[in-house]
C-alpha cells in the first residue's frame, strides 16, 4: 500500500522523512534498552528533554553544544562528497585548538583583528594536518581512515606535550599544565546575556551557506563531487584527483579546526592537555544523519547537541546512565544506513530512498 | 517431443521498469536457439530468471516436461541447466581443474580434494565435446576464448544438459567464434540444449537452429534462419527499418593532425603493453584500430589521452609534441575523447547532464567567472547540445545515470564533438547501446570526418571498424602488425591478423 507521504519530492522524503524516521526509530531501540534496566522510558525521555529544552538556561545550552557539530560535520561531510572519510576530525579539532589559541594569547590587537586571526590560524592549521592525509593519499595510496586515525593520536600527544612543557605553551605563571589564558578581545561574545551562548554560533550559522555554495556553486566544488562521485571520469576529463583529494581534505580539516578554535574562544579561553572530546566521531554520526547536505547539518547538530546537553539532567532525574544517548546515536545511524528498512516501513517504491554513498557506507561499516 | 524448457508468462518488474513483460518461450533438445534483441531488452533477466539468480513476479517455467520452480543456481544445477554469464565467474589464480570443480569436490580420503581424478573426469568431457583445455594451468594465464572453454565445462561437469550462454562472442576473435561454434553443434548433436544470446545478426544466421526475437522485455517473433533475412530481424529487435551500413563519401585526407611515434607504454601490471605503435591519422580520414580487446588497446588511448606516461616515443597533436602534457592541456589543445568504458571514464552518473557535458570546460569563461560557476551558461549551451545531438531527456538538470545507455552515450559524444576538435579518439563510441543510436554516433563521426575532423577509432567490434574506417591498423600484443587500405581490408584478413597470423 502506498502511503500520503510517497507523494514529496525525492529530496524531502531523502532530507526530512527518512531522517526523522530514522531518528524515532532510534529513540524506540533505546526505549527498549531503558525498559530491559527497569526503568521507565517515558520519564527518562521527559527528563532528557527537560534537560536540552524548558529547563533554566537549558536550550541556550543545547546551541552551545551544537556549534561545535555544525563544522565538525560540515568538515566531514565535504569529505564524504568528495569520495573521503575523514575520521580525523577529532584531531583536527584539537590541532585547530592549539594553532589558534597560540595567535589569542600571543598577540594582543582589537577583537575584530584577533579573532579573525585566530580563526585563520586554526583553518591554516587544519588545512595543512588534514592535508597532510590527502597528500599520502594521493601519493603514495594510503587510506585516509587509516591515517587520519593516527593522526588522531599525534595530535592528542602533540597537544599534550605543547601544553606541558615549559618555554614552549604553557603558561609560565602556574603549576597547572594549561596554556596562557587568550588576551580577553580573543573571546567571543556572549550573545544572550547570562548564558554560556557565544558568538560561535552566528558563525555556524554564517558557515553553513558558505559551504553549501562551496559545494555547489564552485569550481573547486564541482571537483570535489566529479572526484567523489567517480574519480575515473573526474580524471579521464582533465580533472588532478591527487590535487583535488588533497585540496578536500584540507578544507574538511579547516572546517574540523574552526570547530576547535571557537570552542576555546567562545568556552574555555585556555587550552588544557587535551582529553578526547568525541565531538570528532559523534560529527561523523552528524554528517551521515544530514545525509552530507550542509543545510541539514543544522537540525542534525542541533539534535546532537540537544541529546549531549539532556543527558546529565536525564541520569540525574531518572538513574538512566547518560550513555544512553550513545545507544540512540548508534541506532539512528543503523537505521540511515539500512534505507531498506525505512523504506519497508514507510512503504516507499525502490528508488525513493536514495542508497547512502559509497563512503558513507564506508563510514558506517567502520564506525 | 517434450521441449527442453518452456517459460510461460514470465514477469519481471525493477520498480517502475518492466525486464520481462509476459515472456513466451519454448526450447528444444538437440537445437541452438537464439535469443536475439537489443541491448536492455531483457534477454539477461530472462536467462537469469531460469538459472534462479532472480525470482520472477509471475510466471511458469517447465523443465523436460515438469513445472519447476527455482529459488537459486543450485535449483538450476540440480535440473541440468547451466549458464555461462557475459562476465565470467573464475578465480584467476586457481587451475582450470580447481576451477572446475569447485564446489562440487570429489575428496578421498574425506576433506581432502582428489585432484587426480578430478583431472581425469575433465579430460574426458573436453576430449567427447572437443573443448581442449590444458588441466593444470592457471586461469589468468589463459586467453580469454580458453577461459570461455573453462566456464562451458564447469557448467558440463555439474550436469548441465541445457546450457545458456549469454553473450558468449563478445570477447572472442572471428576464429575463436568459429572454434566455439563448433563446440555447440557439438554440444546439441549429443541431445543437449543451447541458448545463445546475442545481438549480433551475422552469428544468429550462421549457427541458430531457433531464433525467439524480444524487445523492451517483450518477446517481438519466433522464427528462424531460413525464414528471415538479416535485415528482418533487424527490424524486428529495432521496430522500424534499419540502416545496416554506414554511408559515407571517399575520404579527403588533409595533414596529419595526430602522429604517434616509437610509442612504448606500460599497463598496469608494469607489462609492456603498446609496443613501439607508429600511426599518423590526417585531418578528414578515419582510422581504426582493429584488434581483440587486452591487446593494447586500452593503453593506446590513455597514452594518447595523457591518463598514462610514455615510457618512450612520442604523441604529436597538430604537429606539437605533447607527450609530456597533462591530460587537462591535451583536452585543451585539440584533442576530444570518447573514453571505452562509459560507465568508468565517460560520465558521472550522479551528476545532471548538463555538468557531463561541462566536464572538461567547467572552470573556463563562459562557464565559470574566478571559482564560481555560472550556472546558467552551462545550462543554456547544455540545452543547446541535447537538442542538436538528440538526447533524449527531461532537460539538462536530470540525472546522467536515468538516461538509457544509448542516450549517456550521446552525452559523451556531444561533449567531445561540441567543442569542435582537431582531434578524436573514439574507444569504442557505441558498447552497449542501442541500434537507433549506433546509426546516430556513426553519422556524427562520419559527417565530422568530412568536415575535416582526424579520427582514430578503437573498436573491439570488427563491423563498426570495417564499417567507419577509412585505414585499418590491426593490433596484435601490443604492436601493429599491419595498416591496411582500400581493397586491403577484408575481414578474413583482419581476422588472420587479429589472431596474430603473419600479414597475408
Ligand atoms: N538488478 C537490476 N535492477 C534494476 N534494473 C535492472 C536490473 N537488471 C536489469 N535491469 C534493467 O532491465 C533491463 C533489461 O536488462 P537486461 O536483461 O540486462 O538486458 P539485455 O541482457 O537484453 O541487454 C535494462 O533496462 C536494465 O537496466
Ligand atoms: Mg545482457
Amino acid at each position: 500500500m502506498r502511503r500520503w507521504w510517497s507523494i514529496f519530492p525525492g529530496w524531502v522524503i531523502n532530507l526530512v522523512i527518512v531522517p526523522a524516521a530514522s531518528v524515532v526509530l532510534g529513540f524506540g531501540v533505546a526505549a527498549i534498552a531503558i525498559v530491559a534496566t527497569g526503568a521507565d522510558p517515558s520519564q527518562a525521555y521527559l527528563a532528557l528533554f527537560q534537560g536540552a529544552f524548558t529547563n533554566t538556561n537549558a536550550f541556550a545550552e543545547t546551541l552551545v553544544s551544537s556549534i561545535p557539530y555544525v563544522f565538525l560535520g560540515l568538515g566531514v561531510a565535504l569529505g564524504f562528497r568528495a569520495g573521503l572519510f575523514n575520521i580525523g576530525a577529532e584531531g583536527q579539532f584539537y590541532i585547530g585548538s592549539l594553532s589558534g589559541v597560540f595567535v589569542a594569547y600571543s598577540l594582543h590587537l582589537p577583537a575584530l583583528l584577533l579573532i579573525p586571526l585566530s580563526i585563520l590560524a586554526a583553518m591554516a592549521g587544519g588545512f595543512l594536518y588534514a592535508g597532510f592525509a590527502g597528500f599520502l593519499k594521493a601519493r603514495f595510496g594510503a587510506h585516509e581512515v587509516i591515517t587520519t586515525i593516527m593522526l588522531n593520536y599525534v595530535s592528542f600527544l602533540l597537544a599534550n606535550y605543547l601544553v606541558t612543557t615549559p618555554g614552549l605553551m604553557l603558561d609560565p605563571h602556574t603549576r597547572t599544565p594549561r596554556t596562557p589564558y587568550i588576551d580577553p578581545n580573543a573571546a567571543l561574545p556572549i550573545i544572550i546575556p547570562q548564558s554560556r551562548l557565544h558568538a560561535g554560533f552566528l558563525l555556524a550559522l554564517v558557515a553553513i551557506p558558505l559551504v553549501w555554495l562551496l559545494i555547489n556553486r564552485t569550481t573547486v566544488g564541482f571537483r570535489l563531487r566529479a572526484v567523489g562521485y567517480n574519480p575515473g571520469a573526474a580524471r579521464a576529463a582533465g580533472i588532478s584527483v591527487a590535487t583535488t583529494t588533497v585540496l578536500a581534505m584540507g578544507i574538511s580539516g579547516a572546517l574540523a579546526a574552526t570547530a576547535g578554535i571557537v570552542q576555546t574562544l567562545g568556552i574555555q579561553h585556555v587550552m588544557t592537555p587535551a582529553v578526547a572530546s568525541g565531538y570528532g566521531f559523534d560529527a561523523i554520526a552528524v554528517a551521515l544523519l544530514a545525509r552530507s547536505n550542509p543545510w541539514a547539518i543544522l537540525p542534525a547538530a542541533m539534535l546532537f547537541g540537544a541529546l549531549h546537553n539532556g543527558a546529565s539532567f536525564m541520569q540525574l532525574q531518572t538513574q538512566v546512565s547518560s550513555d544512553l544517548i550513545s545507544i540512540v546515536q548508534a541506532s539512528v545511524i543503523v537505521f540511515i544506513a539500512a534505507p531498506a528498512i525505512i523504506r519497508w516501513l514507510l512503504r516507499l517504491r525502490e528508488g525513493q530512498v536514495a542508497k547512502v554513498a559509497i563512503t558513507e557506507r564506508e563510514a558506517i561499516s567502520s564506525v | 517431443m517434450t521441449a527442453a524448457l518452456e517459460l510461460r508468462g514470465i514477469v519481471k518488474t525493477f520498480g517502475e521498469l518492466r525486464a520481462n513483460d509476459g515472456v513466451d518461450l519454448a526450447v528444444e533438445w538437440g537445437r541452438v536457439h537464439a535469443l536475439l534483441g537489443e541491448n536492455g531488452a531483457g534477454k539477461s533477466t530472462l536467462m537469469n530468471v531460469v538459472y534462479g539468480l532472480t525470482t520472477p513476479d509471475s510466471g511458469e517455467i517447465v523443465f523436460d516436461g515438469r513445472p519447476v520452480v527455482i529459488h537459486g543456481p543450485q535449483d538450476a544445477i540440480r535440473l541440468g541447466i547451466g549458464m555461462v554469464h557475459q562476465h565470467f565467474m573464475l578465480i584467476p589464480p586457481l587451475t582450470v581443474a580447481e576451477n572446475i570443480i569447485l564446489g562440487q569436490e570429489i575428496t578421498s580420503p574425506p576433506g581432502v580434494i582428489d585432484l587426480e581424478t578430478a583431472g581425469r573426469q575433465v579430460s574426458e568431457l573436453s576430449q567427447r565435446y572437443g573443448l581442449e583445455v590444458p588441466p593444470r594451468a592457471r586461469i589468468e594465464s589463459l586467453s580469454v576464448g580458453v577461459q570461455q572453454r573453462v566456464e562451458i565445462l564447469k557448467a558440463l561437469y555439474r550436469g548441465a544438459r541445457l546450457l545458456i550462454l549469454d553473450e558468449p562472442t563478445a570477447v572472442l576473435t572471428p576464429q575463436e567464434i568459429k572454434g566455439l561454434f563448433e563446440i555447440i553443434r557439438n554440444l546439441v548433436a549429443e541431445g543437449n540444449a543451447v541458448i545463445f544470446i546475442t545481438h549480433k545478426l551475422g552469428e544468429v544466421m550462421e549457427v541458430a537452429d531457433a531464433i525467439t526475437v524480444m524487445r523492451r522485455g517483450k518477446v517481438v517473433d519466433h522464427t528462424t534462419p531460413q525464414q528471415s533475412t538479416p535485415a528482418d530481424l533487424a527490424r524486428m529487435m529495432v521496430g522500424r527499418p534499419v540502416l545496416l551500413r554506414v554511408e559515407k563519401k571517399p575520404a579527403h585526407p588533409g595533414d596529419v593532425r595526430l602522429e604517434v611515434k616509437g610509442l612504448v607504454v606500460h599497463d598496469d601490471r608494469k607489462q609492456v603493453a603498446v609496443d613501439g605503435v607508429d600511426l599518423d591519422v590526417r585531418s578528414g580520414e578515419i582510422v581504426g584500430i582493429a584488434g581483440v580487446e587486452g591487446n593494447g588497446q586500452n593503453e593506446l588511448v590513455e597514452a594518447i589521452s595523457g591518463l598514462r606516461p610514455a615510457v618512450s616515443g612520442q604523441v604529436l597533436i597538430g604537429g606539437r609534441d605533447v607527450t609530456r602534457r597533462s591530460a587537462k592541456s591535451r583536452l585543451h589543445s585539440g584533442l576530444s575523447v570518447i573514453p571505452p568504458d562509459r560507465h568508468r571514464q565517460g560520465v558521472i552518473l550522479e551528476l545532471p547532464i548538463a555538468d557531463n557535458l561541462v566536464l572538461e570546460d567547467f572552470d573556463q569563461p563562459p562557464f565559470a567567472r574566478w571559482i564560481l560557476r555560472n550556472l546558467r551558461a552551462v545550462f543554456d549551451y547544455a540545452a543547446a547540445l541535447i537538442k542538436q545531438f538528440d538526447i533524449r531527456a527531461a532537460g539538462p538538470a536530470e540525472p546522467t545515470g536515468s538516461l538509457s545507455g544509448g542516450n549517456q552515450q550521446k552525452v559523451v559524444v556531444a561533449r567531445e564533438l561540441g567543442t569542435n576538435p582537431e582531434v578524436l579518439v573514439a574507444a569504442q563510441p557505441t558498447r552497449g547501446v542501442d541500434v537507433g543510436s549506433i546509426e546516430f554516433i556513426h553519422r556524427q563521426i562520419v559527417d565530422q570526418r568530412d568536415k575535416g575532423l582526424a579520427v582514430l577509432l578503437v573498436s573491439s567490434e570488427l563491423d563498426e571498424v570495417l564499417s567507419l574506417s577509412d585505414r585499418v591498423a590491426v593490433v596484435y600484443r601490443g604492436r601493429v602488425v599491419a595498416i591496411l587500405e582500400g581493397e586491403e581490408i577484408d575481414r578474413d584478413r583482419i581476422g588472420l591478423l587479429m589472431a596474430g597470423g603473419a600479414a597475408a
